[in-house]
């Protein structure tokens, strides 16, 4: 490498402090997907054969399906028979103790405890329960004891397809169904890991959870599966993380996520997303192409979406909430942060269905470099939908003239009495802005920075106050370098 | 302490200022006065470093150092501090917020230690009382839907708790009626010290009934036209600017 490349490279890996890789002995299947690799995935995790039929299904489908091409981002096609399917760390853990040291190192790295003491020493700092998920399978998952005293199950979903199948059973594939996609219906075929959370009737989840994904193996993608279901009466807050080594090749991520709110009971779902977003010249970096959605089945429930994208080469992404329930509430709080080449479509759907449900759609983008960066959102009042609200506001915020900003709202009303309002700005950060901030002694970082953490306030204040501190920093890193 | 000396200054194809020169020493209080468009905007800005400003000619030098080779931070580090004619807003960043990381990054620059939270807020609630502004506004988000007199108090408020060596108030008093200029002029009046300098860049004479100048320059047509003593602003209050653009009177 000469003086220079190394150092772009140092300076690369100062802006994507997640950028490294583990060395592991991993169990990888060879690339390409047929009916027998589907086969090996759910013989590999020892799967009722209804579930292996599921997948089979999934499968069938996803071979017909045409992969979506109405996003506003461009990319070259995915050659599904170059990827592999499946990578495990080859020493499967039966506990936490036995938990290979090189991986617990790496999720120190990432400062993620995969360790219970230091939080159970600690009595000021709020406890979180981690499911970690590595390339294809859940290395470990902490506080269960805990967890399971308060009756609520947080656990793998290889594992609780083993220990409450009938939970698994009723509930996977309700709220984004085998073929509602073609990378939902790819996922639903060969899907490896993911958390299960399960919040009995009238239980509130002592702690938050969270689940932190890595992937680390190359030339594999991931595809893991979340399905979080709150009983009548319950809460919980779920909390997302993700990081992945720096590679030139990209790498695939076609996660679904599942949520389930019965009647009175409310689910806040946040991710802090961190996928390595490429090189400035876009090269490398994770496709982001996930269907989340959330189904508030019950009456007077609630479902929020909080997500701050900073990550990832593309982003295709539309955390959804469907509204069944009478009175019941849907939100969706989001930032997304493109920089370089970086491309976003993302934003939400929500379906009016009941009577009296509300949604609220707050959406900051952030577009620096040559970025490309959309919202978009589809509101649906149904024609039973009487009295529902939505209100959406849609703010973007352009840093330099090489980026865009697109915005691509769809309103459809088939009631009367609904109410459905949209607002939307753009905006720059102004020469004067940067002007002021100087004259006051502030450097121009600094105060790109703290304009961008003040547009995006509204956003912050919706996440757990541990990540909304990081949410803040990862901005300010993420925008190292946008003003020259 | 500062001295500008023979400047010259273009802007938009323009040339503004055309040989200007003044000397400010610790002390002293100087107004710019002159019609609109002759170039006192262009003088505080081109002190403070705003980009968009060609200095075709002249020099700025402040405690002996070229002013004009530093960037505006690094100007704002050594002591210069601007009060903008039109604050801008910054959505979502609380003054507090902004104030404090003004006053951190100064600090760091001059080597000392950051301030704590507590003292930091004990300081700005005492300016802020000085200024007869509620507490509650220092929570709100920069000049964001400030009233224009708000938005003047606010950036003395900063003169304040930044305790700049030299001052360059940028038509501080227009948008202030009688009892907020009375305010504005008291804070200005406490702060300015034998240690440091104030410039008031104004157009009308009634901010000097309230702070008292050493020395009042007009700026006609991009230069200095006339230098005298507050006795020159009641001059321009009766007779106006335009015997000052012929030089025959």
């Amino acid at each position: 490498m000469s003086e220079q490349n190394q150092a772009v490279h140092d300076r690369l890996a100062r802006e994507y402090s997640a950028g490294f890789v583990t060395e592991i002995e991993s169990e990888t299947l060879p690339p390409g997907l047929d009916e027998d690799v589907v086969r090996a995935i759910s013989a590999k995790k020892d799967e009722p054969s209804w579930m292996t039929d599921w997948r089979l299904d999934a499968f069938r489908r996803w071979r017909t399906m045409p992969e979506p091409n109405w996003a506003h981002v461009s990319f070259d096609p995915i050659d599904f028979e170059a990827i592999s399917y499946f990578s495990a760390p080859r020493n499967k853990p039966k506990s936490l103790d036995e938990v290979d040291p090189e991986l617990l190192r790496t999720y120190d790295k990432l400062g993620i405890p995969l360790h219970e003491r230091e939080a159970l020493a600690g009595v000021e700092k709020p406890q979180i329960a981690v499911d970690a998920v590595f390339d294809s399978v859940s290395i470990a998952t902490t506080f269960k004891e805990r967890l399971r005293d308060a009756g609520v199950i947080f656990c793998s979903i290889a594992e609780a397809m083993r220990d409450h199948p009938e939970l698994v059973r009723k509930y996977l594939g309700t709220v984004v169904p085998v073929s509602d996609n073609f990378y939902a219906a790819l996922n639903s075929a060969v899907f490896s890991d993911g958390s299960f959370v399960y919040v009995p009737k009238h239980t509130r989840c002592p702690m938050e959870l969270s689940t932190y994904f890595r992937i680390n193996a190359e030339n594999t993608g991931q595809f893991e599966r979340t399905l979080i279901v709150a009983d009548e009466g319950s809460y919980v807050s779920y909390l997302e993380g993700c990081t992945a080594p720096m590679r030139d090749e990209t790498q695939l991520h076609a996660a679904v996520v599942e949520l389930v709110a019965l009647e009175d009971a409310e689910i806040k779902y946040s991710t802090v997303q961190n996928w390595y977003p490429g090189d400035e010249q876009g090269r490398g970096g994770i496709y982001n192409f996930v269907t989340k959605r959330g189904a508030c089945v019950g009456a007077r429930s609630k479902i929020s979406w909080t997500q701050v994208e900073t990550g990832s080469a593309i982003t295709w992404k539309y955390p959804s909430v469907v509204l069944r329930g009478d009175d019941s509430i849907g939100e969706f709080y989001s930032v997304a942060l493109t920089h370089n080449a970086q491309q976003a479509d993302t934003g939400t759907k929500m379906l009016h269905i009941g009577r009296n449900t509300k949604s609220t759609i707050v959406s900051k983008g952030i577009s620096a470099g040559r970025s490309q960066n959309a919202y978009r959102g589809r509101v649906r009042m149904n024609p039973g939908a009487t009295g529902a609200r939505n209100h959406t506001r849609c703010d973007s915020l352009l840093i330099g003239d090489a980026c865009g900003a697109h915005t691509f709202p769809y309103i459809e009303s088939r009631n009367p009495s609904a109410v459905v309002e949209h607002e939307a700005t753009t905006s720059k950060v102004s020469d004067d802005q940067l002007f002021l901030c100087a004259q006051r002694g502030i450097d121009p970082e600094k105060a790109v920075s703290m304009i961008v953490n003040g547009f995006c306030r509204e956003v912050f204040r919706e996440l757990p106050m541990e990540f909304a501190v990081e949410a803040g920093k990862l901005l300010e890193v993420s925008l190292e370098g946008a003003v020259g | 302490m500062l001295q500008i000396e023979n400047l010259h200054v273009r802007t938009d194809g323009r040339d503004i200022l055309q040989g200007v020169s003044l000397t400010v020493e610790r002390g002293e209080v100087h107004a710019v006065m002159g019609p609109n468009g002759s170039g006192k905007s262009t003088l505080a800005n081109v002190i403070a470093g705003r980009p968009g400003y060609e200095v075709t000619e002249g020099a700025v030098r402040f405690d002996g150092i070229d002013l004009l080779a530093l960037e505006p931070e690094e100007r704002a580090h050594h002591g210069v501090f601007l009060a903008f004619q039109y604050p801008v807003e910054i959505p979502g960043v609380s003054n507090m917020e902004f104030l404090k990381a003004a006053l951190d990054s100064r600090n760091a620059a001059a080597g000392e230690e950051e301030l704590s939270a507590i003292d930091f807020m004990r300081r700005a609630r005492g300016a802020a009382d000085r200024l007869d502004l509620n507490p509650e506004f220092l929570k709100r988000g920069v000049n964001e839907g400030f009233s224009g007199g708000e938005k003047k108090r606010n950036e003395i408020l900063q003169m304040l708790l930044l305790e700049p060596t030299l001052a360059v108030l940028d038509e501080t008093d227009s948008g202030l009626d009688i009892d907020a200029l009375r305010i504005v002029a008291a804070g200005v009046n406490a702060y300015a010290s034998p240690d440091n300098a104030v410039v008031l860049v104004t157009h009308y004479q009634r901010l000097l009934d309230h702070i008292v100048p050493d020395y009042v320059h007009v700026l006609v047509d991009g230069r200095i036209a006339r230098t005298g003593d507050k006795a020159l602003a009641l001059e321009l209050e009766s007779n106006g600017y335009g015997w000052l653009a012929d030089p025959a009177s």
